[in-house]
């Protein structure tokens, strides 16, 4: 089986650009990705597209098909209508280098303010234990492939420029839960999480977690639970009592 | 020299893979001022799709397991052409390499008693291989990129590095260039640790990424480097055969190692069939040993499925090639009928998502359709197995590009312990030798021109062949004649096609500019695909026999007199490949015994 099929790329760089139509050959069981790379290969040899594992992975091949985002490699072309044309758009929230390859380099600025993981003192024989029920709830989050999708939909910073310098949009609030509920770690990540990392602006509409392509339940088991931990701590009785004995010192 | 960015370093390291990631750490902690240089976006490097587990004999499940054992396995399953220094480093250091990422942050399986659980893979003795589901890799990489994020050590993604640069017969430094601007950019450096992988990208059917094109065994091979064994190529019995867009996508060993069979149309098992005589003593004989195993590994042998992967992979072959295959050529890996749909869940989590979205197919209901696909390359960089220094001065290697360590074939969960092990003793190793420098070596600035301006050479280059349709060609022709079945005739005509290619590579004409311009890119890594290419298709015509990765028609018995005992060397002599046999270093007596003891 193959069909012929239109596919509207969007073609460009920083200074602008525009969709460009393919007609191109789509074959039994392919995905988006192979598409764009038969588009490559015979058509446009200079297409930008990042891509590495081809397996829902790496990662790597966010973005916008028919204007929801996704992996192209995840992506089987028979989701789609017969007959009617696709499109294919980079991810909107980060800035576009060239086609469909965009700057995320916000997520690499952003990991590297996360406070490094500091363990507790191993058991005497060198070892640590851990039940696996207690590892589980971290595990989840670990699942993530960093493919920013959930970054692309939070309209905090989708379409605010603005917003991008207090908030670390929920991959980075989700890596927080992470270590805060790590039954290993130490540090407390929250005063972090609600300053510097602008916590509190997300509303919990859950976008981030319907596109999430490992399914992770990003706002149930991250970010809601991380909220509930930042405002005890704010507003535990206790908690003020010391930290206004901290000031008066 | 024209005027480019540039930046001084102690230790270049070239990947952001395990290997490489290890290699930077300890560069880092010993002082060395580091950078890493990779082609993709940090955390993407292939060992992202490892998924089984890390092989590392910490007793967890099984107490009888010790580094002994392990390091007989290897030995074994290599066929015992591996270094036998490297095997015997990786075998001691790997538990504590594994429990390191733990502290790091890496969070793996438990037991029951809330250590790191171990699972069972093909070729290990004991269950050994610690794991997360079925995504170990992605932990892997997660840990130690998070690690070195948090170390500050510079990282320069979506950078590829296109030569080395030499000061007479040591390293100096390498020209690279930014995929975002196509703008060159050098670094001056006392020592380089090549940590590229691997290049499954030379054939049509593969589990490998993009950027799998032999970079590093091209850069040491381009700079004097011997590289050993390129022969040796590993096809994983159990990758995606249908769809067609899918093909050779890697499915787990895990699957077996949890409890799946491999059956033929009939619904055979016939494993049963290709049990070789070197694993008859350890290897069950009937279905209902192989079923008792999994529960009881002290009375019971091993199932035949767990033979190691090269074994697997020829009896697959020889199904589907006598006609007892799928619709679509491949052979049934069935876990559906042994284990529940909710343990197969949760023991393999990604492999259930990946045939369901990608397949249709449901594998706690239906057995999944699969066959061999090229997976690791076992041949590589020699390098000296404690320092992993190369035979060139101030280069380093570690991990898939380096050679020795797994011989002639690799065991599953044995390339995640090799990257930590070895990318930490060559991260180490650089430091080392960076440190003892006296001055720093100095960059021919002449050199770099003449570099850049051949590089751009495709751009103004109207010869009009196209990168990715000579990519195809190469491809198909190792596959098709230097793939897991081989025989002379075929080996010398893929020898001249290759040669045919590379004619043909001079004339690629680039479209468009340098700016993100994977066309581009294709045709530079081109020039590794085709040297790597040809350097296996030539080991592979000399070695007559058949041993793990390299099966000869024509050969079809191991030679333990003539080839048991040699490592093909290959070295760059000007333009021409020149391979000798050069013997093997010569095991002790201590570990020499360990092999005539009767399995434990």
């Amino acid at each position: 089986m193959s069909d012929q099929v239109t596919m509207k790329v969007w073609r460009g760089d920083a200074s602008g650009g525009d969709f460009a139509d393919y007609v191109v050959e789509a074959r039994e069981g392919e995905v988006v990705l192979d598409v764009i790379h038969r588009i490559q290969a015979t058509q446009a040899n200079d297409l930008g597209v990042r891509w590495n594992c081809k397996a829902g992975k790496c990662g790597s091949c966010s973005a916008e098909v028919n204007g929801h985002p996704r992996l192209m490699c995840m992506t089987r072309m028979s989701i789609f209508p017969a007959g009617q044309p696709i499109t294919v758009a980079p991810i909107r929230t980060f800035p576009v280098m060239k086609d469909l390859v965009t700057d995320v380099s916000f997520n690499f600025e952003m990991a590297k303010r996360v406070p490094a993981f500091s363990p507790g003192p191993p058991d005497a024989d060198g070892r640590y234990r851990m039940q696996q029920r207690d590892v589980e709830r971290s595990q989840e989050f670990r699942k993530c492939i960093e493919c920013f999708l959930c970054q692309d939909v939070c309209h905090v910073i989708r379409d605010h420029e603005e917003n991008k310098a207090h908030f670390a949009g929920p991959r980075f609030l989700m890596r927080l839960a992470e270590l805060d509920m790590h039954p290993l770690d130490t540090l407390d990540r929250r005063p972090l999480a609600r300053q510097d990392f602008g916590l509190l602006y997300c509303n919990i509409t859950k976008c981030c977690s319907e596109v999430c392509p490992e399914h992770i339940h990003i706002t149930d088991n991250a970010l809601i639970p991380m909220k509930e931990r930042v405002v005890d701590r704010q507003f535990d009785p206790i908690t003020r009592l010391g930290r206004a004995i901290r000031r008066k010192r | 020299m024209a005027d480019i960015e540039s930046h001084d370093y102690d230790v270049v390291v070239v990947g952001a893979g395990g290997a490489g990631l290890r290699a930077a750490i300890e560069a880092h902690a010993s002082g060395a001022r580091t950078a890493i240089v990779c082609k993709s976006l940090l955390g993407k490097a292939h060992t992202v799709m490892a998924e089984g587990g890390i092989a590392a004999a910490m007793g967890n499940v099984w107490s009888e397991d010790n580094w002994k054992v392990h390091f007989r396995d290897t030995m074994r399953g290599g066929k015992m052409l591996n270094n036998w220094r490297m095997a015997q480093l990786h075998a001691q250091e790997a538990p504590d390499r594994v429990l390191e990422l733990e502290a790091w942050g890496a969070l793996f399986d438990r037991t029951k008693e809330g250590l790191i659980s171990q699972r069972d893979f093909g070729g290990h003795r004991y269950a050994r291989l610690a794991h997360v589901g079925d995504r170990t890799g992605l932990e892997m990489i997660r840990t130690l990129q998070q690690r070195a994020v948090s170390l500050g050590i510079d990282v320069y993604m979506e950078c590829k590095v296109h030569r080395l640069l030499m000061d007479g017969d040591r390293v100096a430094g390498a020209l690279a260039y930014w995929r975002e601007s196509g703008r060159f950019i050098l670094f001056r450096t006392r020592a380089v640790v090549l940590a590229t992988g691997g290049i499954g990208k030379a054939f049509q059917v593969t589990s490998n990424s993009w950027e799998y094109t032999g970079d590093g065994h091209s850069l040491a091979f381009w700079s004097g480097a011997d590289l050993i064994d390129m022969e040796f190529v590993q096809f994983h019995p159990t990758g995606m055969v249908w769809p067609p867009s899918v093909r050779g996508i890697l499915v787990t060993e895990s699957v077996r190692g949890d409890g799946g069979v491999l059956r033929n149309s009939e619904g055979r098992r016939f494993m049963f069939d290709y049990i070789p005589q070197v694993f008859a003593a350890e290897t069950a004989d009937s279905e209902a040993e192989a079923d008792r195993w999994y529960e009881d590994h002290i009375n019971n042998r091993r199932p035949p499925e767990l033979l190691p992967r090269d074994e697997v992979a020829r009896a697959i072959n020889s199904e589907v090639k006598a006609g007892r295959g799928t619709p679509h050529g491949g052979i049934y890996l069935d876990i559906a009928s042994r284990r529940s749909a909710d343990f197969i869940r949760r023991r393999l989590p990604s492999m259930y998502h990946q045939f369901k979205e990608l397949a249709d197919v449901d594998i706690t209901a239906t057995p999944m359709e699969i066959g061999p696909t090229c997976h690791y390359v076992m041949g590589g960089v020699k390098v000296d197995a404690d320092t992993a220094a190369s035979t060139v001065t101030g280069l380093f290697a570690a991990g898939e590009v380096a050679g020795g360590m797994h011989g002639s074939n690799r065991l599953g969960g044995n390339s995640l312990s090799d990257l930590l092990v070895f990318g930490r003793r060559a991260g180490l190793g650089a430091a080392e030798y960076a440190a003892g420098l006296g001055s720093a070596p100095a960059v021919d600035d002449l050199e770099v021109d003449r570099l850049m301006s051949e590089a751009l050479a495709a751009f103004s280059n109207d010869g009009g062949e196209n990168p990715y349709a000579l990519q195809q060609e190469l491809q198909e022709t190792m596959h098709n004649l230097v793939g897991i079945i081989r025989v002379r005739a075929e080996l010398e005509q893929a020898i001249e096609a290759v040669g045919k290619l590379k004619e043909r590579a001079r004339r690629v004409t680039v479209e468009g500019n340098r700016q993100y311009n994977p066309g581009w890119h294709l045709a530079l890594d081109l020039e590794s695909l085709l040297t790597v290419s040809e350097a296996v298709a030539r080991c592979a015509l000399l070695r007559e026999e058949s041993r793990g990765g390299h099966t000869r028609e024509d050969f079809p018995q191991p030679d333990a007199e003539r080839w048991g005992k040699v490592n093909n060397t290959v070295r760059r002599r000007g333009d021409e490949v020149q391979i000798e046999q050069v013997p093997l270093p010569q095991m002790p007596a201590e570990l020499a015994a360990l092999f005539e003891e009767p399995a434990k």
